[in-house]
């Protein structure tokens, strides 16, 4: 179906197969496609940073040059378009970008619409829910809630931008350690061109007073989404923080190479939860979002504990591995992931686990579901270094199939350099049975629902982990994505 | 009108044919028990009514109420009071058995166009219904039948039934596996379910069963026909003389 760009929102949200694949009719600053040393600096003063944060982004551009995009993904029947970074336009910002609203009485009505559309009604679900957010509109961030409460506890949650501005000690100090501006090709073109994002600092011995969440959003033709993230807390301190995101339906690939940084010092615990809904593609595998994300945890100080949830649902492809160094002793790393691919999805995830510390732990339940012609990969890396003494891992890697087009395929890798430490492996393919789903008809429930109902208990364990609002959404988003798929 | 009328059914799965034109018809308020000797097409039957996919029907007809039941799909037969007490209840891993017959309740009720069972007028019916069939309802936090033992997967079986008051109820050798005293258990739960409206196709291979949910038509079933029916002294004559009786006697008048 040919979208016309001058259809209002609401015929958008109509003529959409895709739930949530509308655009919001705004005017938009946009730097034309293409990318070199001037467009950074374009996006640097427009941003207003100070030169070290310029400095920063040129090296990492520099390096980017000389680099070459990663092709070891495993991605059996996707036909790779190879992305033109030329035809990228690498910012667009809501037009009046100075008088940047102060509260949501400020805030763009279109915007507002546009949040309640996907089901985010920003006072709403703050104040029910006791969630700040930090809701990134495209590339600059309208609009942040319950600061006053969080600035009591001490407790830094603003954009990226404006932590460059007012905690630039705090920025140059954990900016690029966990995820170095050169470590790979998506994380070096992020560093180069990232335009906002969300940093986080709870001081010591805080536990942050609410969950903190973020929703990113693409907006914009052509345009790039090139988040980063920065998490810190300090010795004792305690914070869970959500990510969400939808995006419209678009005909082009998009690409989305976003970046977090997550920091835990001694007796310190982050709890990161993702739920990844970009546009996945028609049902013939056009269009749809190119996710490359690099997240990484480390975990600093002594009985530290970093865990990982996420529900990948969306993306035409997804390359993702949300990773732990376990650098303290007696520290915790985790990782629950379900991945869902559907029609001709491509999902290669999974995680690293780097035990450098004493007595370390670390904790893997990968849930792939596979449908139509979607094919799901787990790539995991366990490694215990040779300091690493009495240290665990425990892997769970459970694959379900849906339809007899579709694959799931796994690559562990685990390499072991100390032999006190005990690593354990399970692995499990299911199919969900014709008679699994005979049987829940027979009690008056629908294939789509029983389906539903028969995924969603597989990833049990995973869910377990988000927090409550996080888990009905997710539950829900499965059931979207899976529609359709029974035979 | 009767309940359950059914003429002439032939179905056939991957091109065998396993039932031969069967004739049965139910009325309201009746218990016909089916037997019949291993490989007969008695749990065919009980899935061909439920409507199976795997099995082709070609010929003949099933009404339920009058209404042609071979034309839904089979949440649309189970919706209509279709109801099959499976002799092997399948497990679901990670779905609670609660969520799951809540989901299963709801979905019925809406078809009878009756309002959504909020959680507490589900938990009190649960634990009513529990009751008939002495059904720990702690068991009904676990996933739906995983973990449960052979005797407690048939009597969770009896106990769905009684939620999801069908119409007409079929019991697919729900009396295999068990001692007597869950025999007894299970045969209560029925009974207690028994009323003028409603009625029962009990399919056993054992007339044991039949001492507890005492029948009104006992029919035999020799492949894919059925070929004798009778009072419920025909259960104990078969117990007696076993089926190579029946087929004797089949085969001397064919």
């Amino acid at each position: 179906m040919p979208h016309d760009p001058n259809t209002t929102l609401d015929q958008w949200a109509e003529q959409s197969d895709y739930k949530w694949g509308f655009v919001t009719d705004i005017d938009t600053d946009t730097l034309p496609p293409g990318l070199n040393e001037e467009v950074i600096r374009i996006i640097s003063a427009r941003k207003g940073e100070p030169e070290w944060m310029l400095e920063w982004r040129l090296g990492a551009f520099a390096k980017w040059k000389d680099m070459v995009e990663p092709e070891w993904a495993h991605w059996p029947d996707h036909d790779w378009r190879p992305i033109d970074y030329q035809a990228i336009s690498y910012y667009s910002a809501p037009k009046r970008d100075e008088d940047r609203p102060k509260s949501l009485d400020e805030v763009d009505p279109i915007l507002l619409e546009t949040y309640e559309k996907l089901g985010i009604p920003l006072e709403e679900r703050a104040a029910l829910a006791g969630v700040a957010v930090d809701a990134v509109f495209d590339s600059v961030s309208v609009a942040t809630t319950f600061r006053d409460k969080l600035a009591e506890a001490g407790v830094i949650f603003c954009p990226f931008s404006e932590a460059v501005q007012k905690h630039p000690e705090l920025v140059k100090k954990y900016l690029g350690k966990v995820v170095s501006r050169t470590d790979n090709f998506f994380a070096a073109l992020n560093a180069a061109v990232f335009t906002d994002g969300s940093f986080v600092y709870i001081p010591k011995g805080v536990r942050c007073p609410m969950e903190l969440s973020t929703y990113f959003r693409i907006n914009q033709m052509n345009t790039g989404q090139f988040e980063r993230t920065l998490i810190v807390a300090d010795e004792g301190a305690y914070v869970s923080y959500l990510e969400g995101c939808t995006a419209p339906q678009r005909d082009e690939n998009q690409l989305h190479a976003a970046v977090v940084e997550l920091v835990a010092m001694e007796d310190a615990e982050i709890k990161y939860s993702t739920i990844q809904n970009w546009y996945p593609g028609d049902e013939n595998g056009v269009g749809g979002i190119y996710n490359f994300v690099t997240k990484r945890g480390l975990c600093s100080g002594d009985r530290s504990h970093i865990s990982w949830t996420q529900v990948e649902t969306g993306s035409a492809m997804t390359w993702k591995y949300p990773s732990c160094i376990l650098k303290g002793d007696d520290s915790i790393g985790e990782f629950y992931s379900v991945a869902l691919t559907n029609n001709y999805q491509q999902a290669d995830t999974g995680t690293k686990m780097i035990h450098v510390g004493k007595r370390t732990h670390s904790n893997i339940v990968s849930k792939g579901i596979s449908a139509g012609k979607g094919h799901n990969t787990y790539r995991g890396l366990v490694k215990i270094l040779p300091g690493s003494t009495d240290s665990r891992n425990y892997t769970q890697c459970d694959s379900m199939l849906m339809g007899d087009e579709c694959g799931a395929h796994t690559f562990p890798v685990i390499e072991v350099e100390n032999c006190t430490a005990q690593v354990e492996h399970e692995a499990s393919t299911t199919k969900i049975g014709e008679d699994q789903i005979f049987y829940c008809n027979q009690r008056g429930i629908s294939s789509e629902d029983a389906v539903s109902m028969i995924v969603n208990g597989f990833c049990r364990e995973v869910f377990a982990e988000l927090p409550m609002e996080f888990a009905v959404e997710a539950k829900a988003l499965l059931a979207v994505s899976l529609e359709d798929s029974v035979g | 009108m009767s309940l359950l009328e059914i003429k002439n059914l032939h179905a056939s799965v991957e091109g065998i044919e396993i039932l031969k034109g069967l004739s049965l018809t139910i009325d309201p308020g009746q218990v016909h028990s089916i037997m019949g000797p291993n490989g007969s097409g008695k749990s065919t039957l009980s899935r061909v009514i439920a409507g199976e996919e795997t099995y082709k029907i070609t010929e003949g007809s099933v009404l339920l109420n009058g209404k042609n039941l071979l034309d839904m799909n089979p949440e649309d037969r189970a919706r209509e009071g279709i109801f099959l007490a499976f002799q092997y209840p399948v497990e679901i891993p990670g779905v609670s058995t609660k969520y799951f017959l809540r989901t299963a309740v709801n979905s019925i009720r809406a078809h009878r166009d009756l309002d959504e069972l909020d959680a507490y007028g589900f938990l009190k019916l649960v634990k009513e219904k529990a009751a008939w069939v002495q059904l720990d309802p702690a068991l009904l936090d676990r996933p739906v039948n995983e973990g449960f033992s052979g005797g407690e997967k048939k009597r969770a079986e009896i106990f769905q039934m009684a939620m999801l008051e069908p119409t007409m109820c079929i019991l697919d050798e729900s009396d295999s596996g068990l001692d007597i005293d869950a025999l007894r258990i299970v045969a209560n739960g029925v009974n207690q379910q028994r009323s003028p409206e409603r009625g029962f196709l009990v399919i056993t291979h054992y007339q044991r069963l039949l001492e507890y949910i005492v029948p009104d038509v006992v029919h035999v079933l020799l492949d894919g026909r059925i070929v004798r029916s009778g009072g419920k002294e025909l259960a104990l004559e078969l117990e007696e003389k076993g089926y190579s009786w029946i087929e004797q006697e089949v085969a001397a008048g064919a």
